[in-house]
């Protein structure tokens, strides 16, 4: 008796024994991969962006560790370890950013973080995680400096920048023969608005040479009255009025502009203005041309993975997914690959921050809007496809829906990686392939 | 000329709109001696209110018109309920501190209100846009201007007036004036002196909300509304001397039409034009235009 206890005990020891080289050797079920989630929780950039974006996320992060995507992304968690997301709210300032960045890597101990919408929040962020030599994956925010100005080995962004944007919109106006002898703008005064502003305007001197800019409106982010601005744009009405204003400075706008006949007086563009259609319904005029950072939401391309997303974002959330919770998608979509693939180069075991930063490195990868391609910054700058289309009020399904879409492959409205936006645009867009 | 009357007519509209908002500001610290950071969060609270009272009065059926009703109510509920609930709660423990800690509570209480609208109203956006259709358009020359935009300043001036009339020619206002000048010889002359200040803070805050209620239909009302606001409002009280309601009127009316100013001559410095007149004032008069050299008690 006693000796067959003794056997049994040793028999358990060694099955514990066994079980933790197992778990030294391999990721096994417990072990959790820690990410960050960074974006606005709070503030004037919650609701458009913020809150559907960290929606999707959740509702990702639940699919995932269920093993419910689909292929290939059908793999419980990230290769096997569960995936947990902490999530901070990005308001606050860039300092701010900078210090919860650094509580993220130090105190919760995450293994990468996914954030920032702000172009400024970018900015600040990417050198830190670079001096920490820590995995950074920004998944929003526009502005093109971040990898044309600056060089990184743990710092990426899987969305295109705003380049990408504008050189669409103009190129959906040449392509629908829109009459743009004058252009007004109307962008906010931080680095998007001043990025989105020069892109459109370099690029409507290459496509439309004789154009005339007019008026150059640079109302302070969440200004929210924006009448003078709209009596200074209707004093000089131009054939085109471009704008990148988003979320509530958005909304706004369009509320205080269409009572006043804005949009009856010239051709409306707006290059990042998907997001506000479900809010704005019918108020949201008619024949408003705009884009949506990408091919996202009604104008998201007809793929498996795409209506997958779609009924899982609706069904949660009791909306259709927009482009913020697009782009935190592809951002996930794109580390768990990354992540599965640093773990097979690693005997199975969690990466490490330069494993993964390798790993993630020119990595291609399908998401719901379409292939993304790290090919730019030196494979740490994500190109993708885009599309533009015109507004229309649908009133049999109380939305408002996009016709005339167009959609533009990623080598015609993205630099090469040899060059910067800006030499790229000036030059006339060498190289830009596949233009429709 | 169209130019001119363009500038004056946006400037006046945008000044109308600020002057709501920034008398209820003076008045509190004229009265409380309160910077109140949070000044902006009972704009929001108006503006949150203001929505959801326009959306009941809709699911009532009543006229359109009597939205214009609902906003005010949603101002007076505000005012009513929350104003001396937080006077009464939280402020009155801070009277008689250092100014400095009690921007600091109201700073506190600027977060904590950020929070509750968005636990109460979540963090969708809010549209009321109907009653900006009421008052029909205005038309001159090139340009188009909404009713709704004039009949702000027709609100702004009845109640700078009304406030102006009930501090000179009432009871109540005389009191309140005793009270503003020393709180302590007020006392001493039998004036309920924390009556005074919960009365002024919740016309205060009334007219916070009101700014707010009357904003909703022309913004989609959703988290952050707060901010803006209160930054701008900060800078016409200075300008116009911190607790004087003819400075809030100037500094209203100065600040509009330096920023129309700017936003119709040179746009890039907008936001620059409102500050630069902040800093010019208060190089010749640090105390704001209207605010009387004190005499430093010893």
């Amino acid at each position: 008796m006693t000796k067959r206890t003794s056997a049994g005990a040793a028999a358990q020891r060694s099955a514990l024994a066994l079980a933790a080289l197992l778990a030294a050797g391999g990721a096994s079920a417990q072990e959790t991969f820690k990410v960050g989630i960074v974006s606005f929780l709070s503030g004037q950039a919650a609701e458009s962006f913020g809150i559907p974006a960290v929606n999707g996320a959740k509702a990702l992060v639940d699919a995932f560790n269920k093993g419910a995507a689909p292929a290939p992304y059908n793999k419980a968690g990230f290769g096997g370890m569960k995936l947990e997301a902490v999530y901070v709210d990005e308001n606050g300032g860039a300092t701010k950013q900078v210090q919860e960045l650094k509580n993220l890597y130090d105190r919760e101990k995450v293994d990468a973080v996914v954030g920032y919408v702000g172009s400024g929040d970018c900015l600040a962020v990417a050198p830190a995680a670079e001096e920490m030599k820590k995995f950074l994956l920004l998944y929003d925010c526009g502005t093109p400096r971040i990898f044309e100005d600056g060089k990184y080995e743990y710092v990426f962004r899987t969305a295109a920048h705003a380049t990408m944007d504008n050189v669409a919109l103009v190129r959906y106006l040449k392509a629908k023969n829109v009459k743009a002898e004058t252009f007004n703008m109307i962008n906010q005064d931080y680095a998007w608005g001043q990025d989105s502003k020069k892109d459109f305007t370099w690029s409507m001197e290459k496509l439309y040479p004789g154009a005339k800019p007019g008026e150059d409106q640079l109302p302070k982010f969440g200004a929210g009255q924006y009448g003078t601005e709209i009596s200074a744009l209707m004093a000089k009405p131009a054939d085109v009025t471009h704008s990148s204003l988003w979320g509530g400075d958005l909304q706004a706008f369009v509320l205080q502009a269409a009572p006043r006949g804005l949009f009856q007086r010239t051709q409306v563009v707006f290059s990042a203005a998907d997001h506000v259609l479900p809010g704005l319904g019918e108020k949201m005029p008619n024949g408003v041309i705009l884009g949506a950072r990408g091919a996202y939401g009604l104008m998201s391309p007809k793929s498996a993975l795409n209506d997958w997303w779609w009924d899982l974002y609706s069904k949660a959330y009791g909306v259709y997914p927009v482009q913020a919770p697009y782009r935190m998608v592809q951002a996930l979509l794109g580390l768990k690959l990354a992540a599965e693939k640093a773990m097979a180069a690693n005997g199975g075991k969690k990466p490490t921050h330069e494993q993964l930063a390798a790993a993630l490195k020119d990595l291609e990868w399908e998401s719901p809007a379409g292939r993304i391609r790290m090919a730019l910054g030196n494979g740490h700058q994500a190109v993708q496809d885009t599309a533009i289309g015109r507004t229309r009020y649908d009133a049999a399904k109380k939305m408002v829906v996009l016709d005339d879409i167009v959609r533009f492959p990623a080598d015609c409205v993205n630099p090469p990686p040899t060059m910067k936006s800006e030499d790229w645009i000036k030059a006339g867009f060498p190289g830009a392939k596949g233009c429709p | 000329m169209q130019t001119a009357v363009t500038i004056l007519i946006d400037g006046l509209t945008y000044a109308s709109w600020l002057f709501i908002v920034a008398l209820g500001l003076t008045l509190v610290f004229g009265v409380l001696k309160i910077l109140n950071i949070a000044h902006g969060s009972f704009y929001a609270l108006g503006a949150y209110a203001a929505a959801s009272f326009v959306g009941w009065a809709a699911a009532l059926k009543w006229a359109p018109a009597f939205s214009i009703v609902a906003m005010m109510l949603a101002a007076v509920v505000v005012a009513v309920v929350v104003a001396p609930l937080t006077e009464r709660a939280l402020l009155r423990f801070f009277y008689g501190r250092d100014e400095v800690l009690l921007v600091l509570v109201t700073y506190a209480l600027f977060l904590i209100m950020e929070d509750v609208t968005k636990l109460v109203w979540g963090a969708n956006p809010y549209y009321v846009s109907e009653p900006y259709a009421l008052f029909g358009n205005v038309s001159f020359g090139r340009q188009t201007w909404v009713g709704y935009d004039f009949a702000l300043v027709a609100l702004a001036v009845v109640i700078g007036v009304a406030v102006w009339w009930v501090l000179n020619r009432t009871r109540v206002g005389k009191v309140t004036l005793a009270v503003i000048h020393s709180a302590e010889v007020a006392s001493s002359m039998g004036v309920d002196v924390s009556k005074v200040y919960m009365g002024a803070f919740s016309v205060g805050i009334f007219l916070a909300a009101l700014g707010g209620a009357f904003t909703a239909p022309m913004i989609s009302v959703q988290p952050g509304v707060s901010v803006g606001v209160i930054i701008v409002s900060f800078a016409v009280v200075i300008i116009g001397g911190l607790g004087s309601i003819q400075g809030a009127a100037i500094g209203a009316l100065i600040v509009g039409l330096a920023r129309s100013f700017a936003v119709h001559v040179a746009p890039v410095a907008e936001l620059f034009s409102i500050y630069v007149v902040m800093a010019v004032v208060l190089m010749f008069r640090p105390e704001g235009l209207f605010q009387r050299t004190q005499a430093r008690r010893i």
